[in-house]
This record gives structure tokens, sequence and C-alpha cells, in this order.
């Protein structure tokens, strides 16, 4: 119980501070991507800004402490490759990203107020991922027969 | 449309963000990025799916509560519904096989200097910024 607490607090904020920043204003984000247009820096502060507190504050919580507070263990990505995999994933979530200027961390803090684009966008976020995971299994299953 | 360059509330907002990823590592372990957390959450659902729920509700709750309060968040959709929808199937393809999204691999992983992270961080910058100037520069779909 006090694990839920504590990560809806820690979301809230999250959420908070993709509101301010401008994270979840699509004209915003479109407008940093247009360097040759109207192009709007603001969002490489965001970047700088939690980047250099996560840098800091990953360095402080790894160095002081063996395992976090409510759980047994750091859960870190264990796995090291650069592959076609992550390039071509990433590839694609660019182009969605260029396309409608929502990512996935900017969206769901402007579920409360971004009326009906925000919602047609997670519904049709939610399903990609759906989709990629059954389409993943399927592959995986067809590997395992050979 | 244009958007103001807002140096100081977007650096704020950052290191918000940044206080968050940290302190979800420092209480549950994990790494704040969206597309693990929300994947959690889509069936079949994982064990520790309750936590995750907490998070997203926390993170869609506060900036209402801030609204209520009387702040002011600029928000403006220079985007039509269908490309929304091609966009959200694209983005939800593309973080689930590229394992990780802006605040996953922009901020956790670049933070704990991920070559993965870099790697796919690098990408996603890149073919987003060549769609923005497809669509508004040579598409002329200026938005």
């Amino acid at each position: 119980m006090k694990r839920i607490v504590v990560s809806g607090l820690i979301g809230a904020l999250f959420g908070l501070g993709i509101a301010i920043s401008g994270m979840a204003n699509p004209a915003k984000v479109l407008n940093f991507f247009d360097v040759a247009g109207q192009w709007d820096p603001s969002l490489l502060l965001v970047m700088g800004g939690a980047l250099a507190t996560t840098a800091f504050g990953y360095r402080l919580v790894f160095a002081s402490r063996s395992r976090p507070l409510l759980d047994a263990r750091f859960h870190l990505p264990s796995n090291r490759q650069i592959d076609g995999r992550l390039i071509g994933g990433a590839a694609l979530f660019g182009i969605g990203w260029g396309l409608s200027g929502f990512c996935p961390g900017a969206a769901i803090p402007a579920i409360g107020f971004g009326g009906v684009p925000v919602l047609v966008f997670i519904g049709a976020m939610m399903a990609g991922i759906a989709l990629a995971r059954s389409l993943d299994g399927l592959s995986r299953k067809q590997l395992k027969a050979f | 449309m244009e958007t103001s360059f807002t140096p100081v509330m977007s650096f704020a907002g950052g290191v918000l963000i940044g206080l968050a990823a940290v302190l979800l590592m420092a209480v549950n372990g994990r790494i704040a990025g969206m597309t693990g957390i929300l994947a959690g959450i889509i069936p079949p659902l994982s064990s520790d799916w309750a936590w995750r729920l907490a998070f997203l509700a926390g993170a869609a709750v506060a900036p209402v509560v801030m609204i209520a309060a009387g702040g002011v968040i600029d928000y403006a959709v220079p985007v039509s519904l269908p490309v929304l929808a091609i966009g959200g199937l694209i983005v939800g393809i593309g973080v689930y096989f590229g394992a990780g999204c802006t605040s996953g691999h922009g901020v956790c992983g670049i933070a704990r200097l991920s070559p993965r992270s870099i790697a796919a961080t690098l990408t996603f910058m890149l073919t987003a910024g060549l769609t923005v100037y497809a669509v508004r520069h040579l598409a002329g779909g200026a938005a």
C-alpha cells in the first residue's frame, strides 16, 4: 500500500514537470523539431534540466544505497546490445512523434486537459504497443518451432 | 503556429521530471520510462501493475489540480485526428521494439550513460526532426 501511494505521488511530480515544461503541448514540441521554421528551443532546457537532475540524483542513490527503499533490488536493463530492433523501433517512434507531437510520457499528463486529440493518440498508442507485443510473441513462437 | 521560448519554465519542469525519475529509482528501484510503465498495464497485466497504475494516475491528475488551482498550461494540437491516430499507432509499435521513449531512453538511460539509450535517443530525435521537416517543408502542410 505504501508503495502504491508513493508511486502515485512520484507520478504527480512527473506529470507536473511535464505540464510546466511545455512537453505536453504538441505545438511546442513540433516547433522544437522545426529547426528550419518556427524553431522553439525550449525543449533543450527540459532535457537539460531533467538529465542533469537525474544523472546527479542516480549517482547519489547508487552510491548511498545497495537497494531501493521499497523493493529488494534496483531493476536496471541488462541488455547491452545495439541492434536493428532497437534502432528500427526508435526510428519508428521518432516518425510517430514527429507526426503527432506527442510522446508517451507527455501524453499521459495531458489526459485531463487535452480533450479528444490526446485520447485518440493514447488509444492508438496502446493499440500499437498491444499489436507489437502480439506480433513479437507470434514471431518468437515461430522461431521456437524451427 | 508560433510558440514562445520559455527557458525558465521548461528548465524548472525538466528538473521536476528528473526529481521524479530519481525518486522512483530510490523508492521502487525502477526506471521512470513511460513506455515500460504503460506496457505493464496493457493486458496481459504485469504482476506489479498496481504501482504502475498509481504512477499513471498521479501523472494524469496533477496537471488538472494545477489548473484548478489557477495554473495555466499552454496546449494546442496543430494535427488532425487521423494523423494523431496514425502517429499514435506508429509510436506504440516503435516504443515497444525500441524498448523505451523520451523518458526511459532520453532521460533515465542517458543519465546512466547507457549506450543503447544514447543510440536510441539520437535515432528518434533524428527521425522526428526529419518527419517534421518533411511534413512542414516538403509536403507543405505547415501547421
